[in-house]
């Protein structure tokens, strides 16, 4: 049975703050399809497209008929675990701080066998399912949940090791006055984060679900205007240090492309939120959390991105907000790599429209505040580095891997409703 | 392959000669070409060669880098006309022994000096352990970093459970060998091991406490590979190879290692030497860890699978005993000097068979079997090779 984890104590500040280290995020080329998978929580492997024969570890070649095709598929992930040991000394500095460390060897009912972390609860010789997700070091791993969940199962040390859990961490919502704002603090309490900061943009105009907030529990609102450095560089003086999960939930949404719009003010707009916006967070809570990503129990643990998922590809309706949404996506990846050395995850959430003033005209689905929140909160939980919230946006991204310009052209004639 | 009919040939008029071992030192300044050089000296001296006289020249190391046997030849001024690197670890030194012979046999080398060393460094074995291999680095090292500790662990537990071994099983092993080690002057264990030591050492990775791993040493191994005649006419001790078996990635599809390679060759083996397990003086097996060598006994025919538990209660496995095993104490008390842990079982069989194994010597041992072990690639070791050695004894 996994202990709860306690609120953490107040830190001392004369102690010094423990160094993030990592295990090895060594791997081969095949074996980042397994990182690809993991980022969004699934467990795929490499099957032979002419045998059908699944192979472990990655491969270049099938392991059965040499054929050099094999794509990955997602794989049924129950098991047996057939042999564990806890390690206690490691080469490795990362492993070394946190021994004892439960691995295992699980016999998948699919065939191969893996070499996994093994959750506290996981019965020892008994069923249980393999979960991929991404370590500190970024990279995929196979970890052995027991088959049903368990009390405080999410509290496991080593399970805690590869998720952002928002419980007893300390969060920071930017934009209070976004329609998600409510739905998002409301989602964060009920996931036992300690504090909730929201960050208020021009706190002089009132806003329609302010008290909606403050009625929230642990939830503190904080001046924080994302265009204005100044304003953020000094919210970073005050909260960076415990700042452990930043949701940038600001952004500057207008339909329009080029030619229907005729100058650039609202473009202008767009970039300073979305894509400056983020890079000013970046750079002022940036450093101080990837500073803190071993500082215990509630250590810095994420950075969420709340994207367009035209990011990946321009809808003309909304075609500058895209193309300001696609800066905001290649500067993430900029900021997860700079992040990785803190083992803090840079987590984007793509979603479709959104069920606001802004996309009123457009057909449904829609992503309400409260699916956004749920996802956000639950791609925490899982450990996830992307996540496609609602149907427009999953369908979207199936699209783009299928065939990016295919997409393109299709986009073209879309409305923007069901992409 | 089941079923092959054809006979292989044997091992006629070519001789092991010339054993050598430099003794290890737990951690080194020297890298592996100080003490491979060494080793190759000491092995030359004792037959009354000089390097001009070596053409052939096979290596085992993996503390080499950047260079490899073609490296050496300029570094230790050797001009072979035949070649070898063998990366196979603890099977090295019988896959040496076999290459080597069948090159002497067909007459393309006439003195092949077979050489195993490395060095150890203070920082050497985690450099090593995160790039092993690529399945390594992929796919267990990411897992706790734990190293060959870790995945003998999970072979270990999975064999406890599977045949009801007991850690006093593997015991029995560590304790045998380090009573071994104690009359050899060179191991680097010095000090007895009891049974309730052992026991109560602290857990590296459960099951595998620290008596049940090895320590990481500097050291060297060599011998020489010759034609028969020349060996006589040098008035050198030499030992025949009455046969020998390799195999690589056997039983892929067994769900953990619960057998080694030799178990689909070991009939062939007592075949060809015309031999039975009884007609073993010793055995020398690749103990990196105590499971490994009690699979060994199974997998050799010394007794059935599973039966490896009840074979160690029954048997004294020490120099005197009525099984000797690990003759030198094994790399379990001698310290495993990296790929030198594929050559010391061998090259203490030769000595013991010729006579010339000084104190740890068993008395009136004329045949052994040897039998190597190595590279955990990923979850299980993919190397495994066994030589039936034959001397005039002493």
């Amino acid at each position: 049975m996994t202990d709860a984890i306690l609120p953490p104590p107040k830190k001392d500040p004369q102690k010094r703050t423990r160094t993030q280290t990592l295990p090895s995020g060594l791997r081969s080329r095949a074996a980042l399809g397994l990182t690809a998978a993991a980022a969004e929580g699934r467990f795929m492997l490499q099957v032979c497209g002419e045998c059908g024969a699944l192979q472990y570890p990655p491969r270049d070649a099938c392991s059965t008929c040499l054929s050099t095709d094999l794509p990955w598929r997602d794989i049924d992930p129950a098991g047996e675990l057939i042999a564990e040991t806890t390690v206690r000394t490691s080469t490795n500095t990362y492993f070394r701080e946190r021994t004892p460390w439960r691995v295992g060897t699980v016999r998948l009912d699919a065939g191969p066998s893996v070499m996994c972390h093994v959750h506290g609860d996981a019965p020892r010789g008994g069923r249980v399912r393999i979960i991929n997700r991404l370590d500190k070091s970024g990279q995929g791993v196979l970890y052995a949940l027991p088959p049903e969940g368990t009390p405080h199962m999410e509290d496991d040390p080593q399970l805690r090791e590869i998720t952002a859990d928002p419980k007893f961490r300390r969060v920071l919502i930017t934009d209070a006055r976004s329609e998600n704002a409510v739905a998002l603090a409301e989602a964060f309490a009920k996931a036992g984060a300690s504090i909730i900061f929201i960050g208020e943009p021009e706190g002089w105009r009132p806003y329609p679900h302010r008290a909606a907030l403050e009625a929230i529990p642990n939830v503190q609102i904080v001046p924080l205007d994302v265009t204005d450095t100044a304003s953020v560089t000094e919210l970073a003086g005050e909260i960076g240090g415990k700042t452990d999960i930043l949701v940038n939930n600001a952004r500057f949404v207008r339909p329009g492309g080029i030619m229907d719009r005729g100058d650039t003010v609202f473009a202008r707009d767009e970039m300073e939120v979305n894509y400056l916006g983020l890079m000013r967070l970046a750079q002022s809570f940036g450093p101080a959390m990837r500073g803190r990503g071993a500082d215990g129990d509630n250590s810095a643990a994420a950075w969420v991105n709340i994207l367009s998922v035209y990011a990946y590809s321009n809808m003309p309706a909304f075609g500058a907000f895209s193309a300001s949404n696609a800066a905001a996506y290649s500067l993430s990846q900029c900021l997860r790599a700079e992040m990785r050395p803190g083992g803090v995850r840079v987590m984007n959430v793509y979603t479709g429209p959104t069920d606001d003033a802004w996309h009123q005209p457009l057909p449904p689905p829609k992503v309400a505040p409260a699916a956004l929140a749920r996802a956000i909160v639950s791609g925490l939980k899982d450990g996830l580095e992307d996540v496609f919230v609602g149907d427009v946006a999953k369908d979207l991204i199936e699209r783009w891997r299928a065939g990016a310009k295919v997409l393109e052209r299709e986009m073209s004639e879309t409305d923007g409703g069901g992409a | 392959m089941a079923g092959r009919t054809s006979k292989r040939m044997g091992y006629e008029g070519v001789v092991l000669a010339a054993p050598a071992t430099t003794p290890y030192q737990r951690f080194s300044k020297e890298t592996a070409h100080w003490w491979i050089a060494r080793a190759l000296r000491q092995s030359l001296q004792s037959a009354g060669l000089s390097p001009r006289d070596v053409d052939g020249f096979s290596v085992s190391s993996f503390t080499l880098f950047p260079d490899t046997a073609v490296g050496l030849t300029q570094h230790l001024g050797l001009t072979p006309r035949w070649l070898d690197h063998i990366p196979m670890g603890g099977a090295s030194g019988v896959v040496a022994l076999r290459r080597a012979a069948r090159a002497v046999q067909a007459g393309d080398a006439d003195i092949v000096a077979c050489v195993a060393g490395d060095t150890n460094h203070v920082d050497s074995f985690r450099r090593m352990l995160s790039s092993f291999s690529r399945f390594a680095q992929d796919a267990s090292y990411p897992y706790g970093a734990g190293g060959p500790n870790a995945c003998f662990a999970l072979l270990t537990d999975h064999y406890m459970s599977a045949y009801g071994a007991t850690r006093e099983d593997f015991g029995r092993i560590c304790v045998a060998q380090r009573d071994n080690a104690l009359k050899n002057p060179h191991a680097v264990m010095k000090k007895p091991l009891t049974m309730d030591q052992y026991l109560s050492a602290r857990m590296i990775s459960d099951p595998i406490a620290l008596f049940d791993c090895v320590m990481p040493v500097s050291g060297a191994e060599a011998f020489l590979v010759m034609r028969e005649e020349d060996a006589r006419a040098a008035g050198l001790p030499h030992a025949h190879i009455r046969g020998s078996i390799e195999r690589h990635n056997a039983f892929p599809e067994d769900p953990i290692q619960m057998r080694g390679g030799w178990a689909m060759d070991i009939d062939e083996l007592y075949a060809m030497a015309d031999a039975r397990p009884d007609d073993m003086d010793l055995l020398q097996t690749y103990d990196d860890y105590p499971v490994i060598s009690m699979m060994q006994f199974e997998d050799l025919g010394f007794c059935g699978k599973g039966d490896g538990p009840a074979f160690v209660r029954e048997r004294d496995l020490t120099i005197a005993g009525d099984f000797p095993h690990n003759t030198s104490g094994g790399q379990l008390s001698a310290g495993q000097a990296g790929a030198a842990g594929g050559f010391i079982g061998l090259v203490e069989a030769i000595r013991q068979i010729t006579g010339t194994a000084g104190p740890t010597q068993v008395e009136g041992a004329t045949t052994a079997m040897v039998s190597g072990f190595g590279m955990i690639n990923y979850d299980r070791g993919v190397c495994s090779s066994a030589a039936i050695i034959s001397g005039a004894g002493t």
